[in-house]
């Protein structure tokens, strides 16, 4: 039996799709956007964990674009993939190392930084907009305008935004995708930096026919699955697996909905009620009070026959 | 219309100058803000004392961050400041909007001996416990943001939620503020607000269904974070209902402590019918139980629950949920059919508990249950939780010291003359 991998994609996340949207919505998996609502065709980023080498330049290049401390370890130091690290206020993109069972002898190497989704669940979240979906494709924040109420942490299907709880001035870090580098018409420091390709920066679109290209191409080198291309509604930047997802620490259970439609509905109800509560309230209102008075003065009608 | 005045009544003849009534007004604000009764009780010593030492820990938190008094981390954004102070605090608010629901939209007089008392306790909650909230934030000088900025975060549920907190909180000053009026004795003023009140209260009914509501909404962006078991479409909604008995419940609660604290500030209205009020209360938050067993039941087959019961998380949810949910509707069911009103209020208790549990489970404990590190709140966050409820207590005891909250004598007859006077008028 052959099942082509587009149409189990298709029906799976279909199925994913009416699952997590209570069934009342259509899916949204196979056609995420890759444009802005103005049209402008988004920016990507294209993770090959099969080419990346652990050798954390872009870690470097992200440290000094972003003028972030030092840290105490240099980049070049290999103990660091002993343990899985996770990004934090002052560390925006890492590279973890995981086991191969194909090939014991090179293991898989992942990035972890923000996946700047299409249809982020932070800025949905966010109540001032200090995280802001720009319509390059970058999730950027306002530090200005944050208050520091975290719901973008709660919010985040990927864990991302870090909160510097040790400063009595906090702000959320995370990566930025190098907004400003962009806006001058460069590239991200760590696709610059990426000495064997696999940080691939480019159009979405394009990134996606390069994706699709190699997994169809090769089979064996590929698990058969563009992880971000569906996931929370598609993602900025996509991954190319060397191993199943589950193992090289991504998360499989996010579900191909876009976040901000897992509020949507509730959103919508708002307004309803503010019409509807105060008109069912003062009618019933005037109905009891009309009621009562009546029953009133048909008691003292009563009294005087 | 001869009435005992709060303020020192004005010198016979002619009208008192600005001055004197300003000057009057400030010896009489002085007057009322010294302490009335004993200072060195052991409620007082015990509280004082926690607050003293949670304002350190206060200006501890200003001064170093967050993580110099709290265990919150990057896994676990949200602690016990805001699963149990803002999301429990706010839903044992409740009572307040359903009170005047039932007062004074639907003109149910048997609850309105308890209602001042409950919008009191409402307002406060919100006071103390959404302004707890404040202590949580990182900048909270930038809470203004969405109120005032260039930048309305529309698609926020929290949006939603941090206006209605304030609009809310204007509203129940204003159905509270008639009584505030009586205290000065302003009856012009009184008789103003008073008129405010019905829109406050349909203001505020629609507010409350929209905010307990949205603080269930909040979880919604995190499905994949909290346990199926208690991750639902229809967070929302159990929020809204459970926020009925949960505020019903603290009605309970919240007059077993009074009829013993304020003996002498209850009237003989509410002391006489404060065992119907009990039965009423019990009624009706049995009535938000079942709805909400219901709702709870759909989500057990919706999203077929049974697979996860046989689970750490499965037990500790049938715990909650049998023991705080169905064991409180029998026993509130057992006492309404018996007449017992002290077991209505004893099953207030393991409501409320139980409202506690479930609050916390959706925002803290089965919140990623699935770290190998979970966060437990530390001592700190703790300590700083009750020194807010001790801060609270003194301010409703201040205020049902000084103010007509329970209904007392000399209100009802006011409104006695008031209607007196217009059927003489009428009559005329």
């Amino acid at each position: 039996m052959t099942i082509s991998r587009r149409n189990f994609l298709k029906v799976a996340g279909a199925a994913g799709g009416v699952l997590l949207s209570g069934g009342n919505r259509p899916a949204h998996a196979v056609t995420a956007p890759q444009t802005s609502e103005g049209g402008v065709e988004f920016n990507g980023m294209l993770i090959d964990t099969t080419k990346c080498i652990g050798c954390r330049a872009c870690e470097e290049a992200c440290n000094e674009a972003n003028n972030l401390p030092k840290p105490k370890v240099s980049f070049s130091t290999e103990s660091v993939f002993e343990q899985k690290r996770d990004t934090t206020p002052e560390v925006f993109t890492v590279v973890n190392r995981f086991p191969n069972e194909k090939k014991p002898d090179q293991p898989i190497f992942v990035r972890k930084e923000c996946m700047h989704c299409n249809q982020p669940a932070c800025a949905s979240a966010c109540l001032c907009r200090a995280m802001e979906k720009t319509k390059e494709a970058a999730v950027i924040y306002h530090k200005d305008r944050c208050m520091g109420c975290r719901y973008c942490m709660i919010a985040c299907p990927f864990d991302i935004p870090k909160f510097q709880y040790d400063s009595p001035t906090p702000y959320v870090w995370k990566c930025i995708f190098c907004n400003e580098r962009q806006q001058r018409g460069e590239q991200p420091a760590c696709s610059e930096a990426c000495p064997t390709g696999a940080t691939l920066f480019g159009k979405k679109r394009d990134l996606l026919e390069i994706a699709r290209t190699r997994v169809y191409g090769e089979q064996d080198r590929y698990v058969q699955h563009i992880y971000g291309e569906h996931e929370v509604g598609g993602t900025g930047w996509l991954f190319l697996l060397g191993a199943p997802a589950e193992k090289l620490g991504l998360k499989t259970n996010l579900g191909t909905t876009p976040y901000p439609e897992l509020t949507a509905g509730f959103l919508y109800g708002v307004p309803l009620v503010f019409v509807l509560w105060p008109s069912l309230l003062i009618g019933l209102n005037y109905l009891i009070k009309d009621t009562k008075e009546s029953d009133k003065k048909e008691a003292t009608h009563g009294e005087a026959e | 219309m001869a009435k005992q005045s709060n303020v020192a009544a004005a010198p016979a003849g002619g009208a008192p100058t600005f001055g004197q009534v300003a000057r009057e007004t400030i010896r009489f604000f002085l007057s009322e803000l010294k302490p009335k009764g004993k200072m060195l009780t052991p409620f007082n010593i015990i509280t004082g004392g926690i607050i003293l030492a949670g304002l350190v820990m206060i200006v501890i938190r200003f001064a170093f961050g967050l993580s110099s008094v709290s265990n919150l981390s990057q896994n676990y954004p949200w602690g016990i400041w805001i699963g149990f102070d803002v999301v429990t605090g706010v839903a044992f608010a409740g009572g307040a909007y359903v009170l005047c629901f039932v007062v004074h939209i639907l003109k149910i007089k048997k609850f309105e001996p308890i209602v001042r008392v409950t919008v009191l306790n409402g307002f406060l909650a919100y006071v103390f416990y959404a302004g707890a909230l404040l202590l949580d934030l990182g900048r909270p000088w930038n809470v203004i943001n969405p109120i005032i900025g260039n930048a309305f975060g529309l698609s926020s549920v929290l949006f939603l939620v941090a206006w209605h907190f304030l609009l809310y909180m204007i509203c129940e000053f204003l159905e509270f503020s008639p009584v505030v009026a009586e205290w000065l004795n302003w009856p012009k003023a009184r008789r103003i607000l008073m008129g405010l009140s019905t829109g406050a209260v349909i203001f505020g009914i629609t507010l409350s269904t929209l905010h307990q509501s949205g603080l269930g909404a909040l979880f919604l962006l995190a499905p994949s974070k909290i346990h199926p078991l208690w991750y639902s479409h229809n967070i929302p909604v159990m929020f809204f209902v459970s926020s009925v008995f949960a505020g019903l419940s603290m009605v309970m609660i919240e007059s077993f402590f009074t009829q013993k604290a304020f003996k002498d500030r209850i009237g003989h209205e509410l002391h006489a019918a404060h065992d119907s009020i009990l039965l009423g209360l019990g009624k009706g938050a049995v009535g938000a139980l079942f709805a909400y067993i219901f709702i709870k039941l759909i989500d057990f087959v919706h999203y077929k629950l049974w697979v996860h019961l046989a689970t750490p998380m499965g037990y500790w949810y049938l715990f909650e949920l049998v023991g705080f949910v169905l064991l409180p509707t029998a026993l509130f069911l057992k006492a309404i059919w018996d007449r017992n009103p002290r077991l209505v209020q004893f099953t207030a208790f393991l409501t409320a508990a139980g409202v506690i549990l479930n609050r916390l489970n959706v925002s803290v404990i089965a919140f990623k249950w699935y770290e190998t590190v979970r966060y437990y709140p530390s001592w700190m966050e703790i300590w700083v939780t009750l020194a807010i409820i001790s801060m609270e207590l003194w301010v409703f005891r201040w205020v049902i010291n000084r103010m007509p909250v329970f209904g007392e004598e000399h209100e009802v007859v006011e409104e006695k003359t008031a209607e007196d006077l217009e059927v003489i008028t009428w009559k005329a």
